[in-house]
């Protein structure tokens, strides 16, 4: 396949001009100068005035497969990220049962392979059953494919045990994925504690879960010298926590959310459960030190934490209905939005969602070198469009982009060399 | 004039004006419960549904009273025995209740949000009897028709509000009308018991009762509940009702004048004890009778009965 004279954006190789590609056998081939002779008898895919990307990696989602399908499986979650450009969905262990044992890590490998649309990489549980408790077999689980080791949702409370998960992961040369909460903290909290919450009558998550457990997992890292990633942090004072730990050279990435990136808590002042999600959206003050820490590139990554919910559950009332929404379809335009809305350079966002995961999860793919996999994106940067249910391929629609009109759009996903999604 | 809402959500939706329109015409609505036949036929052929989520006496007495003392026909649903009950979601109940319908739900419920859905989705009016740690506008529109009956105004009126501000939708819609009428709100809790955010509602904020003890009009008591010492919000109801309980010796240092409020239901011995409740300051009898009259003007007027102010 040739693709033909589209402007391509690869800051793995510090790349921004017009480009012809040429893949064969789900590699690419070779990147030269737009304008050279087409071999002859190629598939031609013109991409003339569209951007050319490198294949998404979305190091944070939930696929719900196995024992969620009803939220989402792997079927419709791989159709929902070909259809956001994301050609690697890396999948939460807290699925029924927990992916904290080689089978499930096969059984989610294998279902993702007969999907065959994305690649599907899992992180194994920390600890089994997602309890806090006992080490999971993650060297059996890294054998079986996994990528990286979370709890996610229901950290490692007890900091003995994730010092020697910590440790035990880097046995395995597994990274380590922190989603930090202090659950005591958290408690019954819905949304960010400060004056909306109070004034709507609901329960306020302090920033300091988050802060609390940042602060710890920086300093096991300092001390064991084992790497952590921070996923979807929410405050400036987590942000400042990783500032402060990186100079001083400590071992600790960190990812950020387009919802947490481009919204804030007003959102919840209509009780829309849209607006539910863990750590909750926080406040402007918050939001703004966010985008800051993207510029100043303290922000490694950029994750979905794609959460697909029925709407039978996001229909209850704000106390009750359970945290997360989708976000594969609306990745890419949101990047966009931070791109043209705060002037950060789009090569620079575009790392956080291609070359940046693939370095910290140590996978190939989110880069368009010679040799390397044919995961590409044909996005179109001018065409507006405006978010409806319709629209959605994921099984859940719970998100608050719903009405939004976007700048940029995806027109084709090629994963492997194999087209996986076009708009038209 | 007609009334410009279809609903009553929260306190917050209410001008000073309307506050008032509410307060005058409460005044005609209190005298037909003196009267020896307590009905008139304003809302005769009206149907109003109260579906109370969450245990309650007086409110659902109070509101189902009003109804029918305007001759409305009243239906009462309750959590236990409902649908419920069964696992039904409150939102299939709601959509149940308007299929026979009714011109007016009033709704309790133990969670915030659900009123304004209620209200942006049916068609009938939604008055809010209570939600969550939101609001209780009714509450707090009797509170201010107790105070003015008492003291003539509103305006310039210092009211002291004790007690788990944190967790009370009394206290919230009470110092969103109050600050509204141009009264003065000092909030009284412990530190564990006062929302984050505090200092963005206008209001003065004492970690001390006795300091505010001898400078308030009024006294507005808030129930604590037991299960707030097991969350750890304080330790104990001895030590509460030491710093923060109403008791003799701080009814006798309160200003000349002064009065005791409190929405009920009680706990006697905590955060008051009986020389305060049942002595001579105490106005808490009056705001359950004013309870009714307030609730039937906000019937009255949400179900289409016009402004009439004397």
């Amino acid at each position: 396949m040739w693709i033909n004279g589209g402007r391509i954006i690869d800051p793995a190789n510090n790349r921004d001009e017009l480009s012809d590609i040429l893949i064969r056998n789900g590699i690419i081939q070779e990147v030269m100068p737009a304008g050279g002779p087409v071999p002859p008898g190629e598939e031609v895919l013109d991409a003339t005035g569209l951007w050319v990307l490198p294949g998404l990696i979305d190091m944070h989602a939930h696929l719900r497969e196995p024992g969620y399908e009803y939220k989402e499986d792997i079927a419709s979650g791989s159709l929902a990220a070909a259809a956001g450009g994301i050609t690697t969905v890396v999948c939460m262990a807290n699925t029924d049962p927990v992916n904290d044992n080689a089978s499930v890590t096969q059984y989610i490998i294998q279902k993702a392979l007969s999907v065959g649309l994305v690649r599907v990489l899992p992180v194994g549980a920390m600890t089994k059953g997602q309890q806090g408790k006992e080490l999971s077999e993650m060297g059996l689980m890294k054998e079986a494919g996994i990528v990286g080791v979370s709890d996610d949702g229901r950290p490692v409370e007890n900091a003995a045990i994730m010092r020697s998960a910590m440790e035990y992961a880097a046995t395995f040369s597994l990274p380590v994925i922190s989603h930090c909460e202090d659950k005591n903290l958290a408690a019954t909290g819905v949304m960010n504690e400060g004056a909306l919450a109070s004034e709507l009558g609901l329960t306020g998550i302090t920033p300091l879960a988050e802060e609390v457990m940042v602060s710890r997992d920086v300093l096991m890292a300092q001390y064991t010298g084992v790497p952590v990633h921070i996923t979807h942090i929410s405050t400036k004072g987590s942000l400042e926590i990783i500032r402060e730990a990186k100079q001083q050279g400590a071992k600790v990435t960190c990812d950020a959310t387009p919802h947490h990136l481009l919204l804030t808590e007003e959102g919840v002042r209509t009780y829309d459960t849209n607006y539910k999600m863990n750590p909750p959206l926080r406040n402007e003050d918050h939001r703004h030190a966010l985008i800051e820490g993207l510029r100043m590139n303290l922000i490694d990554c950029i994750a979905t934490d794609h959460a697909p919910h029925a709407k039978d559950e996001k229909d209850l009332d704000f106390d009750l209905a359970p945290f997360g929404i989708i976000g594969f379809q609306t990745l890419l335009p949101a990047l966009m939005k931070l791109h043209l809305d705060f002037d950060i350079d789009f090569s620079q966002i575009l790392a956080c969602v291609t070359k940046n995961p693939a370095k910290i999860l140590g996978i190939d793919g989110g880069e368009l070198s010679l040799g390397s996999r044919a995961d590409i994106t044909i996005f179109d940067p001018e065409a507006t469009w405006t978010l409806t249910e319709e629209m959605i391929v994921s099984k859940s629609r719970n998100t608050p982009f719903l009405g939004w009109t976007f700048t940029g759009k995806v027109v084709r996903t090629i994963a492997e060399g194999k087209i996986v999604y076009s708009a038209d | 004039m007609n009334w410009p809402h279809k609903d009553l959500i929260a306190i917050a939706d209410l001008s000073c004006e309307e506050i008032y329109t509410i307060l005058d015409m409460s005044k005609s609505f209190k005298e037909i419960s003196k009267r020896d036949i307590k009905k008139v036929p304003a809302l005769r052929g009206k149907t109003v549904v109260l579906l109370f989520y969450e245990a309650s006496t007086r409110t659902r007495l109070s509101f189902e009273l009003a109804a029918k003392r305007l001759s409305a026909d009243t239906m009462a649903l309750s959590a236990s025995g409902s649908s419920f009950a069964k696992g039904e979601t409150i939102m299939d109940a709601a959509q149940n209740v308007m299929a026979m319908s009714p011109d007016c739900i009033v709704i309790r419920y133990p969670y915030a949000g659900l009123p304004k859905k209620l209200a942006r989705e049916l068609p009938c009016s939604i008055i809010n009897a209570g939600d969550g740690a939101h609001e209780h506008p009714s509450q707090a529109l009797l509170d201010m028709y107790s105070m003015k009956e008492h003291f003539g105004k509103l305006e310039g009126l210092h009211v002291a509000i004790v007690g788990d501000i944190l967790h009370s939708r009394v206290a919230r819609s009470n110092v969103n009308g109050l600050k509204k009428v141009g009264a003065q709100v000092t909030v009284v809790a412990p530190k564990t018991l006062l929302p984050v955010g505090i200092e963005t509602w206008g209001v003065n904020v004492s970690t001390a009762f006795d300091p505010v003890v001898g400078e308030a009009d009024v006294i507005m008591m808030l129930r604590v509940q037991k299960e707030r010492i097991h969350e750890q919000y304080f330790s104990g109801e001895r030590e509460y009702a030491y710093f923060y309980g109403l008791n003799k010796t701080r009814v006798d240092k309160m200003k000349q004048g002064a009065v005791i409020m409190h929405p009920g239901p009680m706990n006697r011995g905590v955060e008051i004890t009986h020389d305060a409740a049942d002595g001579t300051r105490s106005i808490i009898l009056n705001q359950v009778e004013n309870g009714v009259a307030v609730r039937m003007t906000l019937l009255y007027l949400s179900l289409g009965g016009n402004v009439n102010v004397d």
